[in-house]
């Protein structure tokens, strides 16, 4: 019977139960997003097929990147011809945000050790940070919450793509069972879930409309990087206007 | 073509997991200029919204808000029942089977 009390994952009795507790309790949570995972999924591994890529590459991109949005876009550049540069790059702007999902996680996290938080950030998306942010303000969670909210998370996407990879070929119109909408339709419901006061609303339009306008005139995806990028600016702008507008009206 | 791919997914990687893991690890010990996270805040809607634009309003190069754009038709319905759910699955779920039945009857 080993004590280690050093290691983290210490072998007492009452703590294998709180492990377990806590494991149960991530997997309970991530239903939600394994639902949305299952249909998003299984269309990006049909689209991902009929855009020219191997089942064992969606299974590799699936199992290393772990980003619907972005696998999606990659997918469709690469059916394109674009350069590995500009779908890298492209990646690098969608995926972005994650930098700030993964900043407001931090603070709820100072009781896990850096090791267990590199695991815990690499599987972390905007679904799985939906729930996780909600958990974590309820109460403290241990890694075994994350890990285990994440990792199942994980697995139902990856299960999902590769079995949409798998028979994609053998579909003969995608578009008759609206696949084809399946990733407009989760950004869609990602944007709901930003826009959270009216100066994001009021972002989210003004990107909306730069992004048409920069996609009419220029090639590849320089809309959304100068949209992604500028627009926030107007955000920043907007706050400190009205932080002017508050400290006057009350001088 | 074979090694395409593969720089594709070595660099799709790094890139995606650089800013999910740095900030979890690094954070607990740095302060972020309130300024930059400020900006920091607007670019997922930015993003999201530039992102999701020209998907449905884009048609053949043209821009396009008529009842001939199926992806505009079915986000309606989508954009409504998030709104009303604020269910991602749900979201989904109801933009697919909006595009379905735009499909039918067009």
């Amino acid at each position: 019977m080993l004590l280690c009390k050093n290691n983290y994952f210490s072998t007492e009795t009452g703590d294998i139960m709180e492990n377990n507790k806590e494991i149960r309790q991530g997997l309970k949570a991530a239903l939600p997003v394994i639902m949305g995972y299952v249909p998003i999924g299984l269309a990006f591994g049909v689209m991902a097929v009929q855009a020219g890529l191997k089942v064992w590459q969606v299974l590799l991109m699936s199992l290393f990147v772990y980003a619907g949005s972005a696998q999606f876009i990659a997918a469709s550049l690469w059916s394109a011809g674009a350069s590995a540069g500009t779908i890298v790059l492209t990646t690098f702007l969608v995926n972005s945000r994650h930098f700030l999902l993964s900043a407001s996680l931090a603070p709820y996290m100072k009781n896990i050790p850096g090791k267990i938080l590199a695991l815990i950030g690499y599987e972390t998306t905007d679904e799985t940070f939906a729930v996780a942010i909600n958990a974590a303000k309820e109460r403290e969670r241990t890694a075994s919450f994350y890990l285990g909210l994440n990792s199942v998370s994980h697995l139902v996407w990856t299960l999902s793509t590769v079995i949409g990879a798998a028979v994609g070929n053998l579909i003969p119109s995608p578009d008759n069972l609206g696949l084809n909408f399946a990733l407009p339709a989760m950004f869609i419901g990602l944007l709901i879930m930003q826009v959270q006061s009216r100066n994001t609303a009021v972002i989210a339009i003004l990107a909306a409309g730069l992004s048409l306008f920069c996609k009419l005139l220029l090639p590849g995806s320089w809309n959304i990087i100068i949209a992604g990028t500028c627009i926030p600016v107007v955000g920043v702008v907007l706050e400190k206007w009205s932080s002017r507008y508050t400290q006057s009206s009350s001088a | 073509m074979e090694l395409k791919i593969y720089a594709v997914l070595f660099g799709m990687t790094i890139v995606t997991c650089l800013p999910r893991i740095l900030p979890l690890v690094l954070l607990a010990k740095m302060d972020i200029p309130p300024l930059l996270l400020t900006w920091l805040k607007y670019v997922p809607a930015a993003v999201l919204a530039a992102l999701l634009a020209p998907e449905i309003l884009i048609i053949d190069n043209t821009l396009s808000f008529s009842s001939t754009n199926p992806y505009f038709l079915a986000a309606l319905p989508c954009f409504l029942i998030g709104f009303l759910t604020k269910n991602l699955f749900y979201t989904v779920f109801v933009g697919m089977a909006a595009m379905v039945l735009v499909n039918m009857g067009l």
